[in-house]
This record gives structure tokens, sequence and C-alpha cells, in this order.
């Protein structure tokens, strides 16, 4: 835990602060919200129907589940948006173990998150609130299904923590690879772990604070994250994305100035001849930066930032989304003899 | 994790566990009184949660090796004569002689007594105290998801001055069952905690808020994040230690369970019994694949891990209740739950070392697609293979020394020795059988089904006859016939008889092959009674006697392999010129009553030579 935390420390001032924050601040939040021990197991009990585990697409070695939170009774699932909800329909299970047919109602591309349908009616649900009022040292229970721990009608998981500062995730480029620049909070426990993403921070009321986002490592140190994005902010998302109104094209800080072309890296990719052309690379330009992070012809890319690409087509088009300084997280599927092996590289134009 | 190389990860690690207590006691109810506001609840909780781990941390042991190379761990003492609990995977690159410390500062020898190899646990035992400080199990079935709980233990091994570092959390999910890792190491109905759980935490003890032992860390969920916490650690259930610690002290490998058949969640939600064993107890009592599986041992059975959970907190041999449905008819039937691995099997994969899944690569090959499998914090880094005394370097002191003896199929077969030693010594006590009546005994009673009775048992065979001048005979050396009969008036209660004066009189001469199996309940019944598993020519026997007095209770005869045993239960001892002994046994056979013997009288007076 001590390693842990000293990592936080190096990436970011603002947490190393709220940390101590947090230390001083902590007798006085257990004091105020300070619910006797056994009403906390209890709080856990009832949050737990609330709550959905998703199976959907793995790609190579990468999980094929995430977690998930009801927001109507009517069986409207919020999620996180990944390569998990790539097929048309994704497995959701309830907290009573019936396993339904999840549908994608829409997403959000800039803050990540989607919504899902299941036919289902009287559920319970979180109320998503358009305020909310989190102060760093609040006390803080993480819900999710991380590692696919449970199955069927098993619980899901749950941690406590708390939030050790609330602030806006990594302000500049090349650190956190996400197109999200706003207000998050940061936690003080390993919330984010593999599968996590779309799960519930409550308070230990139960009440609904935030959902864990998707797992984020800076590029630059190697340390990952531990953040939720708040109610409020995916609250005014999920309202957008209901009314089915086309996403506003996101904030000017998500557009790059130069946007990267696959020539940029020094990728050549095989000729178009279909319109589902899958991104084989041709050859990778000696002395590039795609050279230099190791990657050969014949290497397939699978996926930028996380997110699938499918084709030739679509890995254009995430790359455009990238400015010649950020760095790029590729996924590669590698064919050596009869084996093929997953491959992550990061690289960038400079 | 080796000692050698965690110590490199920080030059202050031993003033951790005294940072952590100074946080703790900063925060004591002194300083907290202080401030406006507090309840007295909140201050009372407080107190007592300092004083629960203050209670708790004598006990806590850190382990080391004393080829101080191969790895350490931690553990929590259950006795106050030094009778441990930690992991076996902990134990297993060490050999059978440990090196223990205690917060009172001191390095203590300890020996190994028995192992749990599926499970993960092992009971070691401290010497050179008879007052060691000691934790109480709490019952881990009660616990639930948001409990407040705390792991005490040797994280990166930094307690080189012994004093065991706490860390706090909440349940995070309980009766988890964790798949496999490698060959055998198996976590079924376990505890998982948001508690820090690290290398070298491996063994040690998950307490509750009052300071009782939920559960003995083992495994945590790594991954890319390189081999520390990351809030996912699963801990044995204290019930399942509970329940193997009988079999843990009989000095043996103890293997786990299975049903005789698999099990398969269908799409309606029910668990059906698939690929039943047809040479399985439980096939035997009429479980048939299809059959619906509602409870085992009592707890109901929801999915096919539920099923796997309960199966793995039960030791070999037990025999717990099931219940099934088939045609819409509940049947509750006693099962005998047999091994999980075939005897050599289980002793080749724990002298093998390969138990553990091995360090995955950093970038994993493709089809992962199912679940992480956790590991154990600190196995990984293990070379030494386990179970093997010729490997280990390091010479024992005398006093482990003598405590310690290599057997095959027993992790110390020392402790099966005294044990039964113990209760040979306690059953002279109980039964008072005079040492020179040992050759002939002669029983008159009188038989349910075909009244009078008269029974001779001496040191090779027994004969009984009947009032209608019926003979049955038995004799040791003859092989059986190929179909036994479960006749209450046959070769079978002769066989059981005989095999019970030979155990009664073996404190004069030896039984046979004689061992402490450890305990198991008797069906139906919740205490747990001592069992003595005695094997001569063909047959085994299972004694299952008194915990404190060591009165046979009940016997059970195997007269082949995967045949049902005949059952005989003892009943109101008086006392006899043979000693103390019953007057009344009842008979059963494959889940029947199938007579009793009453009015009996025991005498070494042969009938024939009194009419003489």
């Amino acid at each position: 835990m001590t390693s842990l935390r000293t990592r936080h420390l190096i990436h970011s001032g603002r947490a190393w602060m709220a940390l101590f924050v947090c230390w001083f601040s902590a007798t006085v939040t257990y004091a105020i919200d300070s619910p006797p021990a056994a009403s906390l197991a209890f709080q856990v009990d009832r949050t737990q129907p609330k709550l959905v585990k998703i199976f959907g697409a793995g790609r190579g070695g990468l999980e094929a589940y995430q977690s998930g939170i009801l927001v109507s009774a009517d069986g409207h699932v919020l999620t996180v948006w990944s390569y998990v909800l790539d097929p048309a329909t994704v497995s959701v299970v309830l907290n009573d173990g019936r396993r339904l047919d999840g549908k994608l109602v829409g997403m959000d591309p800039e803050l990540e998150i989607a919504i899902l349908k299941i036919d289902a009616t009287e559920l319970e649900f979180f109320e998503l609130k358009n305020m909310v009022d989190v102060k760093p040292g609040d006390r803080v229970m993480a819900f999710s299904n991380l590692y696919a721990i449970a199955s069927g009608n098993e619980f899901n998981s749950v941690m406590q923590g708390r939030v050790a500062a609330v602030a806006s995730l990594a302000a500049r480029r090349g650190t956190f690879e996400t197109p999200y620049r706003g207000r998050v909070f940061v936690l003080d426990a390993v919330t984010n772990n593999a599968g996590a993403a779309g799960g519930a921070l409550t308070n230990r009321r139960g009440e609904l604070l935030g959902i864990l986002g998707k797992e984020l490592r800076d590029s630059s140190n190697d340390v990952w994250l531990n953040y939720a994005l708040p109610v409020d902010i995916v609250s005014l998302s999920v309202a957008r994305i209901l009314s089915g109104k086309p996403h506003d094209t996101g904030s000017p800080a998500a557009q790059p100035v130069e946007p990267v072309t696959p020539q940029m890296l020094g990728l050549i990719l095989v000729p178009r001849v279909l319109p589902s052309t899958p991104p084989y690379l041709e050859t990778v330009l000696d002395e590039s930066p795609a050279a230099k992070a190791g990657l050969r012809s014949d290497d397939l890319i699978i996926m930028v930032g996380g997110m699938s690409v499918a084709s030739r087509e679509s890995l254009i088009e995430s790359l455009a989304k990238y400015d010649r300084v950020d760095s790029i997280q590729l996924t590669i599927l590698r064919r050596e003899g009869a084996r093929q092996d997953l491959h992550e590289v990061t690289l960038r134009v400079r | 994790m080796s000692i050698q190389r965690s110590r490199t990860i920080g030059p202050t690690g031993p003033k951790l566990g005294w940072i952590l207590l100074a946080i703790l006691l900063q925060s004591s109810p002194a300083a907290l009184g202080q401030s406006e506001g507090i309840s007295p609840q909140l201050q009372a909780a407080e107190s007592a949660r300092i004083a629960a781990i203050h209670a708790v941390m004598p006990a806590t042991i850190c382990i080391f090796s004393p080829s101080d190379d191969s790895g350490g761990g931690s553990g929590v003492i259950i006795s106050a004569d030094g009778y441990a609990i930690t992991n076996f995977h902990v134990t297993a690159p060490s050999g059978n002689y440990l090196r223990c410390g205690l917060s009172d500062g001191r390095l203590y020898d300890a020996v190994i007594v028995g192992i749990d190899p599926t499970g993960d646990v092992a009971l070691i035992k401290l010497f050179g105290r008879t007052d060691f400080p000691t934790a109480a199990w709490s019952n881990s079935d009660l616990v639930r998801a948001g409990d407040p709980c705390f792991a005490v233990g040797n994280p990166f091994a930094l307690a080189t001055d012994f004093h065991s570092s706490v860390t706090c959390g909440i349940v995070s999910g309980v009766h988890r069952y964790q798949e496999p890792s490698g060959t055998l190491i198996e976590y079924t109905d376990c505890i998982q905690t948001d508690a820090s759980v690290n290398p070298g935490n491996s063994g040690g003890p998950l307490f509750n808020a009052a300071g009782e032992i939920i559960g003995i860390n083992g495994r945590c969920s790594f991954e890319k994040r390189g081999r520390v916490n990351v809030g996912v650690a699963y801990a044995i259930s204290s019930n399942q230690v509970q329940r193997f610690l009988g079999h843990l002290q009989s000095g043996r490998v103890v293997d786990h369970a299975t049903a005789g058949f698999t099990v398969s969640s269908r799409a309606d939600g029910s668990v059906v019994v698939t690929n039943i064993l047809r040479t399985s107890d439980a096939f035997r009592r009429g479980v048939r694949d299809g059959d619906s599986i509602i409870a085992l041992d009592r707890r109901p059975v929801e999915s096919a891990n539920s099923f796997k959970n309960i199966l793995g907190t039960v030791p070999q041999g037990w025999r717990v209740p099931l219940s099934v449905v088939r045609d819409q008819t509940r049947r509750e039937i006693m099962i005998r739950l047999e091994g999980v691995h075939a005897r050599e099997e289980l002793l080749q994969l724990v002298q093998s070392g390969e138990f553990e899944a091995k360090p995955e690569p950093p970038s994993r090959p493709p089809g992962g697609q199912q679940k992480k499998i956790p590991s154990s914090p600190d196995a990984p880094e293990k070379k030494t293979p386990g179970g093997d005394p010729a490997s280990h370097p390091v010479d024992m002191p005398a006093e482990v020394a003598a405590q310690f003896e290599s057997r095959r199929g027993y992790a110390n077969y020392a402790f099966n020795r005294q044990r039964r030693q113990e209760i040979l010594q306690r059953m002279q006590t109980f039964y008072q059988i005079p040492e020179a009546t040992s050759a002939q005994w002669h029983v008159t009673a009188q038989h349910s089904q075909i009244g009078p009775v008269t029974i001779s048992l001496s040191q090779n065979d027994a004969k009984a006859v009947f009032a209608s001048g019926r003979v049955e005979t038995f004799t040791a050396t003859v092989q059986k016939t190929s179909s036994p009969t479960k006749d209450p008036t046959g070769s079978e209660l002769l066989s059981a008889l005989f095999l019970t004066k030979r155990l009664l009189t073996a404190g004069h001469e030896p039984f046979g092959d004689l061992y402490y199996l450890g305990r198991s309940p008797w069906p139906g019944q919740d205490e747990l009674l001592d069992v003595l598993v005695g094997t001569f020519e063909t047959y085994e026997a299972h004694f299952y006697l008194d915990p404190n007095s060591s009165e046979i209770r009940a016997l059970e005869v195997f007269p082949d392999i995967e045949v049902d045993p005949f059952e005989l239960i003892f009943e109101n001892p008086v006392p006899t010129p043979l000693g103390t002994l019953p007057t009344r046994l009842r008979l059963r056979a494959s889940d029947r009553d199938v007579g009793t013997i009453d009015s009996i009288e025991w005498t070494s007076i042969s009938p024939q030579e009194d009419r003489s």
C-alpha cells in the first residue's frame, strides 16, 4: 500500500496535497457520516440489486467483461464505452442471476460512457443526481465486478476508500490517454482494476457519487490512476444520450491541432481492397516511431488507445483524434509460426 | 518473494509496522475525545478496534525459512502449546523445520505437523513455551460484504523485529470460488477483502472487528500492475480451516473431497448431476445423472460455483447430507465424500513443487478471455520443491528433530504416532481391559432377528453359534467371497466384533496397521469424533471415538474397496469382567438399520467350559 501511495504522489502534485488533507480530515469525516459498522454491510446488501455484470467481446488476451449500473426501473444500464460493447448485443447479468441481452442505446465518445437497454421492469436503480457534494477525505465505497470474480447471482465486489482529490483529469497531453479532460474524483484505493470500469462509486449511505472510469495508465511513468467520473457530469451526458441528440463534437481541448496520420508514425498499411480491409501493416518505415516501437510488417493493429479498430478506415479515423504530441497506445496481434501473440506498444510522432 | 530481494524494496521497511501503530495510537480515544461532536458510540467503536488489534498482534507470527533464501510468510497461533496455522505454500519451500518470530522479539523453532495442499493450509507447532498467546476463531459463515476487517502479517518481510504489520479494510465479497492456479491449490468458499495483502502476508490471519480469525490470507489477484496489492485478496475461511484441523493434527498429507460426480448449471438456473462415477458412494446411494441438486451439507446449492464452494470446505471421507430432486420428488441422502486425488497423485504433486501457477509473462498469449486466475502473493519466486526433507540443507535442532518423523503419506509421522498413543491410552483408561484376557473372548447376546447367540473371538478368527444350531465362522486370513452379503448375522458382524476386540486389546498387542485419521462427524451429528483407521488383512475398519474419553461410539468395516461398509453403533457400556463394554449394538448397512444385538454379556470364560 505504501509503495502504491508513493506512486500516486509522484504523478500528481494535487493528489499529493489531497492526501495530506485526507489524512487530517479523516477523523472529522468519520465523525460526520459514521454509521455503525453493521449498517455498512446493510448498505452493501441494499446496493447490490442496482449493479450488473456485463459480458461482451474480448480481444486477444483482453478482458471480455466490465461492470455497469442500473439507472432506470425499466432496464437502462450505464456503463463505459469500450471494445467489450463491440457486439450488437452483450450479456447483462442482474444481481438475481438473470442473464439478459443488452442493446446499445447510445454513447458519449468524450466521456466514454454508454447506455444499454435490457428487457426488464421494476428494477432497483441508482438516481442520477445533477449535483454532488464530494470533498477530498470523504469516505466512499466502490462496487464493481473487477476481474469478473462474481458470476451469476454472486455479489459484486465492494471496496472502501477515500476521495484523495477532486481534480481535472491530466490537463496536459501525453499522459493519460483519454478524450475526457474534465473533473474526476481521484481515489486512494485500487478501484480501477480490469473489469471494474462502469462500476459504482457511492458514499456510505449507498448514494451514487460517480462511476468508475476505464483503466488509465500514465504512459510517461507507468502509474495507474484510480478515479471515478462524477455523477453530475455523467448525468448530463446520459440525458443527452437518452434524448437521442447527436453528441456535441467535443470540447476544443480534445481537438488535435495536428492530427496524426499513419504516415507520420511510419506505418504503411496494406492497400484498401474492400471497405472492411483489416489494418495489416504492409511495411514499417526505417527509423520511424513505429519502427522504434518494434512494429513489423504483417502486424495487425486491433486497437488504438484501447478502442477496437476493425478496418483500415477506422484505424485512420482513430489516429486522427490524436495530436502529434500525444502518446498513442496500439494493440497489435502478431503471428509467429502457429501462435498469435498480443502486444501493446506506445509511440508518438514528435 | 524472497526475503533477500524484498529487503531491497525499502531500507525504511522495518519501521512500517511502527508507523501504522503510531497512526492507530494517534486516533486513540484520548485524541478523539478532544474533538467536539464525536459520539460516544464512535469513541467506543474506535477503542474496541484498537483493543482488538493490540490483543491479536502477539498471536501473529512471522515465518522464516532457516535457510533464509526460500521465502517467508505469516501465521497465527491457535493454541497455548504452540500450534499455528499458515499456508501450505509458505511451508512447502522451507521443508519441515521453520523459524517463527513473535512480537516478544524472540525467534522460536517450529516443525511441520500436517498439510492440506489443495486447501493451501499447513499446521505447524512452535517450541519453547507452553503459554503462547493465541487468537480465537470466528464463524466465517456470519461474515458479510461490508464488514470491517484487518489483516496482520509480514508483508515484504518488513518485520525484522518480528512486529507484524496491520492493514485495515472491509470484506469485499464472501463465498468466492477461485479456481486452481497451477495443478493443486484451489480456493473455495473464500473471503475477499480490500485490506492490503502483499507478498509475505501469506498464511497470516484476517480478523473481524472483534479480533477473531475469519480467514487465513493466501491469495491475491495480481495482474499488469506487478506483484503488489491491487485491493483484491482472498482468505481461506475460518470454518474451512477448522473443519480440516482434526485431520491436520494427524500429521498426514490431507486431501479434499469429490462427490463422485460433476455438476453443471442449466439455463433454468438448476444445478444438475453429470458424469457420475458408477463406483462412487453417491451412485450406490441412488444419485443419477440429471438429478437436480438443491443442497449439500445443509447449505443451498444455487450454482455450479456454490456446489464447488461447499464441497471444498469438507475433508475427504466425511459423510454429508445431499438433497436432490428427481421427478418433482425431493430426496435426502447421506453421501460419503471420496478423495479428490488418488493418494499417489497427491503425494507426487506435493513433492514435485509444481503446484503453483508460474508468473505470467508481461505479454500474455491470446485466447485468455477467461477470468484472471489469482495467485499466491509470494509463490512464484519459490524455487525449492516442497515436502522433500532430503532437499533441505539446514539441520534441525535436536528438539525439533525429536518431533519429526518422515514417512510417505505424512507431513510428520511423529504427530500421528503421538495422537494414536494418546488415544490408546485414554481408551485403556476408559475400558479397563485386563491384560490377561486378551487371548479369547466370549459373548452371549440376544440377536433381534434370530434370538440367542454365543460368539467366540480369538486371535485370528471368530465363531458364532445361534440357538437354531446354525454356525457362522470368520477367519481373517481367508479370502472373502466376492460379493459381501451385508447379512447382520453373518461374517460381516463377526468381522466387526473381531476387529473391535483387536482394537480394545491393542494396548497389549499390536492391532496391525493402525493410524489416526483425524476428526470426522458420525452421520447426522454435528460433533466431531476422533477416527482411528485400522487395516487387518483385507479389512479396513474406521473407529469413531469420543473426543474426550476415546470410547468407541461407532465402527465402519469395509470388507473391500468401492463397497458399502458394515456399521456398528455401540451403546450402554457397563463394567464387565473384560472391562467397560457395551451391552447393546446397533447394526447398519447401506443406510438401513439391519438389526440389534441386546443383553450382551462379555466374558473370557467359554460358555461350553462353564457348562462342563
